[in-house]
């Protein structure tokens, strides 16, 4: 099925606080916006996909979304796989496309953790709650304590993944944080979880996004203007808790990104541009590990000296990513992923025309993978 | 000082921390392959099996990986900042959430530890300290 399927339409409502927007509203705007970046009519669509909000988790919220956008869908509903659902949710739509099960899908997510309730993202887990074990940031800071004490991944290389997402999020109009960050300011951030900084970690943000998905005979038909063809895909999963995890320096990225790039019939050296899920720092650099853009250990090296900046071996998170641009979980990486290839970024890489987009989910209990090309 | 936020002791549960009560540290072994693990549960992820039991460990294990809160997010934490959270490996094989108890600069992967349980509002809590 590879460029089968098409991401036809792109938007998003605004990011940062939105104080008195529900889920549902700004679902809504983000599918019209999507819906008329695809120049497409919302009686077209027949699937709809939406990821549940952490803020406020209702039973069979798609049903409430598609009320609020007027339509009955074929197929949809809800899916839960924390930050790995949006690139998940384009992978179901697509296969439903191609099975015959819908033609035009939106997927979806908004979230208001900022103006509501963060709770997901800070609560104990379980009874190890009683040492004092609560919260997503303390389940990476374990992760990144493992890889730096068994691989020497350093402060300062976490730091340039930080330093990369900041300096392309101020060249970004939409970023909620515009304020680059210097290799000082990153070395005095305060500590939050020990070995994670402030400025490794991610905003909280309220905001919306979605995408279009068609077929490309479909987009043809329909005379979208920009389609992006999906070229491979890929999810990954492991178990709950951390601390059962087998290895804690590798990730459900590695299956995840093989099955894409075989999918594709690419390799990482085919891939001009990327969007790695960066909810903490430790995040991307193992996911360019686990993707095998290089060995395993080197993940530092390659992420220094410009590494993943514009012009280094491997642009990274060029609209500012979560840790600049929202902290949404992941729809805006996707987003991005579609403007490069487009040659519509604020950060755009030249001649890019293909395209990695990583989603992750908890505390790398799921990750999702999307190869996207150029028409 | 606020409550700790206490487990919930459940019939599944309960040899656990009757036993922490007792000063033994209990681990599930499964009787069909031999698998030892932490926290209980009702089958063997391993292979299935219901044949399951409770185990005393040696109380023995070693560092995974730990990090060092510096911001409480539950307010019976917010006198013990910074303090830490590890996991541990047994030396039976089953790895838990914990504290390690001593001085910081000692803390290390792989780093033998030794089971040390502490009492607090009535429940015993396993706990480490480095060897």
């Amino acid at each position: 099925m590879r460029g089968n399927v098409v991401i036809a339409g792109v938007g998003h409502t605004a990011y940062g606080k939105l104080p008195g927007r529900s889920t549902d509203s700004m679902n809504v705007e983000a599918c019209r916006k999507a819906l008329a970046d695809a120049g497409v009519d919302k009686d077209s669509v027949d699937g709809l996909f939406v990821k549940y909000p952490t803020s406020g988790h209702r039973s069979m919220y798609g049903q409430t979304v598609a009320e609020a956008l007027g339509i009955q869908p074929r197929i949809g509903g809800v899916w839960d796989q924390g930050g790995a659902t949006n690139i998940s949710m384009i992978s179901f739509a697509a296969m439903a496309i191609e099975n015959g099960q819908c033609e035009v899908a939106l997927v979806t997510i908004a979230d208001n953790p900022r103006t509501g309730t963060r709770q997901a993202y800070e609560r104990g887990w379980g009874d190890d709650a009683v040492f004092g074990w609560f919260g997503t940031p303390a389940g990476y800071a374990m992760i990144a304590r493992r890889h730096m004490e068994e691989l020497g991944t350093t402060h300062e290389q976490l730091g340039a993944i930080a330093m990369a997402a900041r300096r392309h999020g101020a060249a970004n109009p939409d970023a909620q944080l515009r304020k680059p960050l210097s290799a000082e300011d990153y070395a005095t951030s305060r500590p939050v979880v020990d070995p994670l900084r402030r400025d490794d970690c991610c905003l909280i943000s309220d905001g919306g996004a979605a995408v279009v998905v068609m077929s490309a005979e479909r987009a043809r038909q329909l005379s979208v203007p920009a389609p992006v063809p999906i070229l491979g895909f890929g999810q990954g999963q492991t178990s709950w808790e951390v601390a059962q995890r087998p290895q804690l320096t590798s990730t459900a990225a590695v299956v995840s990104g093989r099955t894409a790039f075989e999918m594709a019939g690419m390799t990482p050296k085919d891939i001009h541009v990327a969007q790695l899920y960066d909810c903490f720092t430790i995040a991307p650099l193992m996911t360019i590990e686990d993707y095998g853009f290089c060995k395993k250990g080197e993940g530092g090296h390659f992420v220094e000296d410009g590494g993943v900046e514009l012009g280094g071996a491997l642009p990274l998170n060029t609209s500012g990513g979560l840790l600049s641009e929202t902290g949404m979980p992941g729809m805006q990486l996707v987003i991005e992923g579609v403007r490069q290839v487009r040659g519509t970024s604020a950060n755009q890489v030249p001649d890019a025309s293909t395209s990695l987009v990583s989603n992750q989910g908890g505390i790398m209990h799921t990750h999702s993978t999307l190869i996207l090309g150029s028409a | 000082m606020t409550e700790l936020p206490l487990p919930t002791v459940t019939p599944l549960t309960e040899p656990y921390w009757q036993g922490l009560a007792e000063g033994e540290l209990r681990h599930q072994v499964c009787a069909t392959c031999g698998n030892t693990w932490l926290p209980g549960r009702e089958e063997c992820p391993r292979c299935l099996s219901e044949d399951v039991s409770w185990s005393p460990s040696s109380g023995r294990g070693r560092i995974i990986s730990w990090v060092v809160y510096h911001h409480a997010s539950h307010p019976a934490f917010a006198d013990r900042v910074p303090y830490n959270v590890a996991v541990v490996e047994l030396d039976e094989g089953a790895r838990l959430i914990t504290n390690i108890l001593g001085d910081p600069e000692g803390l290390a992967i792989d780093r033998p530890v030794q089971l040390r349980i502490e009492e607090e509002q009535g429940v015993s809590i396993p706990r480490f300290v480095l060897v």
